[in-house]
């Protein structure tokens, strides 16, 4: 319990690490997440943008980084990272590569949930006149309010599992915390620390989340 | 003029299978509705009449033949210009289609939205049309909370937002109770006379037909076998698919397994006499069997009214012997259709 206080001042700043990345990682892996499962979504067979070719490129490329452990694409994905945040370490670079996995997995969520949309809606809205990026933002989009919501609240639990790895590539957070301060220096109770408040925090938004989404389905 | 006219218009699919056949939805149909027609298209499921009505408005495209929307041709038009011509023809659907995320009155603004109408006006044409469909006291509810019937309503209210000239409907009350059903048929039938909106109605139903048509082209395997003005083709069907749909609102000559059902209660002869409008005196008929003294009895059979025309068939056992009997029939013969069954 001792060493849990000493360590207060690092568990908070590794709990604001933690809020940090997982903030950045659900917008920037959101809007990736949207624009892939749209991608998958307008372009498959039968849809308003149906285009083999895209959807094929987009399905293979779900499929090759969806089964890779997040820990393995972080390394693998790591020179990638370096290119676009000027360093392959540190946090940014973190939320780099998460937001990246998060997009591919989110896209497929995003995919499932606009397949729920009625199809004779969209005809509907075609037969009004609606063209293609009015039918995204005035039709499916709304239509499949309630299940997006409940779906960025799932990823959100993947966000952070996903960001408690980052102590790898030299990223913060609160797994880093209980990996560099509990296991490693054989405190239980640092760890479980640690533990406890990231239930507290997906508690917490699970629980937005449904409320979100119960608002938006109205029940 | 005719508002819509479709000339050897065809539509097919690409074979699913690699190599296959190519799939003919349509084969080279040719149709006029003239203003102010409300135009039935019947057939059984897989007949095409869905596709048919979706290339009027070019939901989906036309693989051959020119399909003219208040004169221009509309084949082979840019994605952007079918969406103004969209806008002159509503649309209601058998699932009503509605966007549950919006309320009754989002949904009936949403076309107008579409078509740019400023805000102010969109208020004042959403009132105005919400009061045409009788659900005035609804604006502020979700789809979710209207039965069948209103959602139809609603739908039609969508549809007319425009100001359509034309109105598509898609098995329109294929999901309604029969009470329902003849509601939104009224409403239907108030759109056509007191808008003058010329509308297609597609169904399986010989009823919707019977109700509010006024022409009616009946398809099957794709192509239009039978068309006519609606009395006609239901007192004298040309063809079999025809007499069928005919038949399930209006009895007609007996078939053969009914036939056999009639003959084992009943003796004598079996006739089957068939009067079209007003032309025949049915009291004039059987006085000249009563006069030709043959007992009859009336086992088979109806008499509907269509626009205000009666007609219909009733299927008689005579009871006397042949001599008599062909003494009366020829008399009848000179007033009517008959059509003796054996």
């Amino acid at each position: 319990m001792d060493a849990l206080m000493n360590l207060l001042p690092e568990f908070w700043t590794a709990t604001g690490e933690t809020l940090y990345i997982v903030a950045a990682t659900l917008f920037f892996g959101g809007i990736g997440g949207l624009i892939v499962g749209l991608g998958l979504y307008l372009t498959r067979g039968g849809s308003i943008l149906e285009n083999k070719p895209v959807f094929v490129v987009l399905n293979v490329l779900v499929n090759l980084i969806r089964p890779i452990p997040f820990i393995i694409f972080l390394a693998a994905a790591q020179p990638l990272a370096r290119s676009v945040t000027g360093s392959g370490i540190g946090n940014d670079a973190v939320i780099f590569t998460i937001s990246l996995a998060a997009s591919f997995a989110m896209g497929r969520i995003v995919e499932q949930n606009l397949l729920t949309v009625t199809p004779g809606v969209i005809d509907a809205a075609r037969s009004m006149g609606a063209g293609p990026i009015r039918i995204i933002f005035t039709v499916l989009l709304p239509e499949a309010l309630g299940p997006l919501i409940l779906g960025f609240t799932f990823i959100f639990v993947a966000l952070v599992d996903m960001s408690a790895v980052s102590g790898i590539v030299g990223g913060g957070g609160l797994g880093n915390f209980a990996i560099q301060y509990g296991y490693r220096q054989y405190e239980p109770v640092v760890t479980w620390a640690a533990v406890l408040l990231i239930i507290i925090l997906v508690q917490l938004v699970q629980f937005l989340g449904n409320s979100l989404a119960r608002k938006a389905l109205r029940r | 003029m005719s508002v819509v006219s479709l000339r050897n218009v065809s539509k097919s699919y690409p074979s699913s299978t690699k190599g296959g056949a190519t799939v003919t939805a349509i084969d080279s149909v040719s149709l006029d509705v003239e203003a102010g027609d409300i135009y039935g298209i019947i057939g059984y499921s897989g007949a095409g009449k869905s596709t048919l009505v979706r290339l009027v408005n070019a939901l989906e495209r036309a693989t051959g033949g020119e399909i003219f929307i208040n004169g221009r041709d509309i084949v082979g038009l840019p994605e952007r210009e079918l969406r103004k011509i969209r806008l002159g023809i509503g649309m209601i659907f058998q699932q009503f289609n509605l966007l549950g995320s919006r309320t009754v009155a989002g949904n009936v603004a949403y076309p107008l939205e579409v078509a740019g109408v400023p805000k102010s006006e969109r208020v004042a044409r959403v009132a105005e049309l919400l009061s045409f469909v009788g659900l005035s006291d609804k604006a502020a509810s979700y789809p979710d909370q209207l039965s069948g019937g209103q959602k139809q309503r609603v739908g039609i209210a969508r549809a007319l937002a425009t100001s359509p000239s034309i109105l598509l409907a898609d098995e329109a009350t294929s999901a309604l109770d029969p009470e329902t059903t003849h509601e939104v048929l009224a409403l239907l039938k108030r759109v056509n006379a007191e808008l003058g909106i010329t509308i297609i109605v597609i169904t399986h139903e010989m009823d919707v037909i019977q109700t509010i048509a006024t022409k009616v082209a009946v398809m099957d395997q794709g192509a239009v076998i039978e068309r006519g003005p609606v009395f006609d083709v239901f007192s004298n069907p040309q063809h079999a698919a025809s007499a069928r749909f005919v038949s399930t609102v209006v009895k007609g000559v007996p078939s053969a397994s009914e036939l056999a059902v009639l003959r084992e209660r009943h003796s004598g002869r079996i006739v089957t006499l068939s009067f079209r409008d007003t032309a025949v005196d049915q009291s004039e008929v059987f006085g000249e069997f009563v006069r030709a003294d043959v007992p009859f009895q009336v086992i088979y059979g109806g008499v509907n009214e269509i626009q205000g025309r009666p007609f219909g068939h009733l299927t008689l056992a005579l009871h006397a012997d042949d001599d008599r009997v062909d003494a009366a029939l020829g008399r009848v013969r000179l007033l009517t259709t008959v059509t003796e069954v054996r």
